[in-house]
């Protein structure tokens, strides 16, 4: 069963990664940490589930490849429009004022999610029934898991390739280190903040709709892997794309095996991780400063 | 005694007082347990506001301290029912939510800024998957009741949860958002508040005067904590049921939500900003099930439009029809 419950815990690590990585982007450019961030994932599920609910009738790539273009674009128009009206006022402002508006981003959205789409669950399980599974050394295993593993770590590569291999990555980090420094250097310093929120925002989508395939969207849906989120965050330190892997692998693992063996333990464990390794690191394992 | 008699504001809190003592004549007693509950949190604004207004410390978990004490009033109830009164149950409260914020504090108080919020955020979370994950123990998502209690070995026989709550708790509520109001209005303004404001405006100043830093921001981060478990304990008679919803991280983001609304650059804004927030919270569920969209829209419009939340514009208001005579 070791492998089973090692499989898991990748799947989970997957999804954490993919989770992390737009709050990432959005913190280490932006220097705003995105409470809203689990609410586009959940816009992301629903437009998903929606999709894929429209599509019923479609092949499993088509249906796959529309309901992910389509959560991926509209998370990023809703963080289009977040950028541009609210949070472009709030650069200046204080930590407080940051905080408290993306907070007012997440009830906003809920609601609106709610009077868009009903209360009800969506369910979309077709792509995941779809898909089947296969036999892992005598192991019944869904495809469907090893698909958003091999997603995740595309959208890992991807990330790293832009960031580094790229002159909009350039830009991105060179606003990381220091903002003033990079506008005087004449990066277009609006342009690329909504551009990075936009990715944000995108991921966030992205990893909601890889996700409705195999839980039902439901409100508030974005509220645990917020906070699982952060901790993946915290843990791999700020900003950083090995971090969030690594401690994408840490939680997703610790997870499974405690699920396993003691579930109850499952979320202070969690915790307790990210709080051990904030006072041994305070930076986290890979974080700057 | 002549300056405190002349002091405008210490004339305005005696006006508040009596005010706050005739309520009950004046609204109805749906109104009154209301009004108990934005007292209580207000309590817990005034803690939150230490550490945001006067440390610079914004805090996104301090649901757990409120839950802490929450839960030492359910938990004294049902562990040691013989003991269950109002007194030991507030003691208790403050005892257990002092000796949590002095352990989560140690951890966070290395931190500053967003790693802080996300810290407390974290540890609060950390309590939270604890309470509901050992439901053998706090009774998990279902909860613990908190019945009517003896105070100072006075039972309220026959009572009413209603009629207890319209009558006499209202005065114990009043009494002790009072007294906690006058030591927190003390502890700001004393040797100790400025010491906590200097770190705030300069860390590294305040540690070049001899000041040490870090551990003036854990006395400041546990007598906060501990104002949140009093503001719990006081609340958990009010409602008289304790979920772990309350030591949630959204309920943490609330608080900061009223502290804000009231105006957390003066003094009296948390205790604004509590009341109206049990007030508008209230009328937007009644009135429509988007209220979220109501109280995430009204956020969004402080924060981009009245900063300084309603004693801050009151205040400004004041300002601008004052003649001005430099």
């Amino acid at each position: 069963m070791g492998l089973i419950y090692a499989l898991n815990g990748l799947y989970f690590a997957a999804f954490l990664f993919l989770t992390s990585l737009g709050l990432n982007i959005i913190l280490g450019v932006m220097g705003i940490l995105n409470l809203a961030h689990g609410s586009l994932y959940a816009v992301g599920g629903f437009v998903a589930a929606y999709l894929i609910g429209l599509m019923a009738q479609s092949s499993l790539p088509v249906m796959m490849l529309v309901a992910v273009l389509g959560a991926v674009a509209v998370a990023g128009v809703v963080g289009f429009v977040l950028e541009t009206t609210l949070l472009k006022h709030m650069y200046r402002r204080a930590l407080e004022y940051q905080l408290l508006i993306t907070f007012g981003i997440l009830m906003l959205i809920e609601d609106l999610i709610k009077l868009i789409f009903g209360g009800e669950s969506r369910y979309a399980s077709a792509p995941f029934d779809a898909m089947g599974s296969i036999d892992i050394m005598g192991h019944i295993y869904s495809v469907y898991f090893l698909f958003v593993m091999t997603c995740a770590l595309a959208a890992g590569l991807f990330i790293w390739w832009l960031m580094v291999r790229t002159r909009l990555g350039i830009m991105l980090r060179a606003i990381e280190m220091d903002r003033e420094m990079a506008q005087a250097m004449g990066i277009p310093m609006r342009s690329l903040t909504i551009a990075a929120f936009m990715l944000g925002s995108a991921f966030a989508g992205l990893a909601g709709a890889l996700v409705v395939p195999t839980t039902p969207a439901v409100l508030g849906m974005g509220m645990d892997p917020l906070i699982m989120a952060f901790i993946v965050v915290v843990i791999g330190g700020l900003g950083s794309l090995k971090g969030a892997f690594l401690g994408a692998l840490i939680v997703g693992l610790t997870r499974s095996f405690t699920i396993a063996y003691f579930a109850e333990l499952e979320m202070p464990l969690l915790f307790l991780i990210a709080v051990v390794i904030l006072v041994i690191r305070p930076e986290g394992l890979f974080g700057q400063k | 005694m002549k300056k405190y008699i002349l002091n405008p504001r210490a004339a305005c809190y005696a006006v508040a007082l009596i005010v706050l003592l005739a309520l009950p004549q004046f609204i109805t007693p749906y109104h009154l347990t209301l009004m108990e509950t934005g007292l209580s949190l207000a309590i817990m604004g005034l803690g939150v506001n230490l550490l945001l207004r006067y440390t610079g410390l914004l805090s996104f978990g301090h649901g757990a301290y409120f839950a802490a004490g929450a839960y030492a009033v359910g938990l004294l109830y049902m562990y040691l029912p013989d003991h269950f009164s109002f007194e030991n149950a507030i003691l208790a409260a403050l005892l257990v939510s002092a000796a949590i914020s002095a352990l989560f504090g140690l951890v966070c108080v290395r931190h500053t800024r967003v790693f802080f919020s996300i810290l407390t955020l974290a540890l609060c979370m950390l309590l939270f998957a604890v309470l509901e994950k050992a439901y053998h123990y706090t009774g998990g998502s279902d909860g613990i009741r908190v019945p009517i209690p003896l105070f100072f070995g006075y039972e309220f026989e026959g009572m009413r949860r209603f009629q207890f709550l319209c009558g006499p708790y209202y005065y114990i509520v009043v009494g002790i958002f009072a007294a906690a109001s006058l030591t927190m209005l003390a502890i700001v303004n004393s040797p100790f508040g400025k010491i906590l404001q200097a770190t705030r405006d300069n860390e590294l100043r305040a540690e070049m005067i001899g000041i040490r830093v870090k551990r003036y921001r854990l006395y400041a981060f546990i007598i906060s904590g501990t104002f949140s478990g009093l503001s719990g304990g006081v609340w958990s008679f009010v409602n008289g049921h304790i979920t772990p919803e309350i030591c949630n991280w959204v309920f943490s983001g609330e608080v900061v939500y009223m502290v804000l609304l009231g105006g957390f650059m003066i003094f009296e804004g948390p205790i604004v900003g509590a009341v109206a927030f049990t007030y508008l919270r209230l009328y937007a569920v009644a009135t429509t099930q988007y209220w979220m969209l109501i109280i995430g829209a009204t956020l969004i419009f402080l924060v981009l439009a009245l900063p300084g939340g309603i004693t801050g514009g009151i205040q400004s208001l004041i300002n601008r029809l004052k003649p001005k005579n430099a």
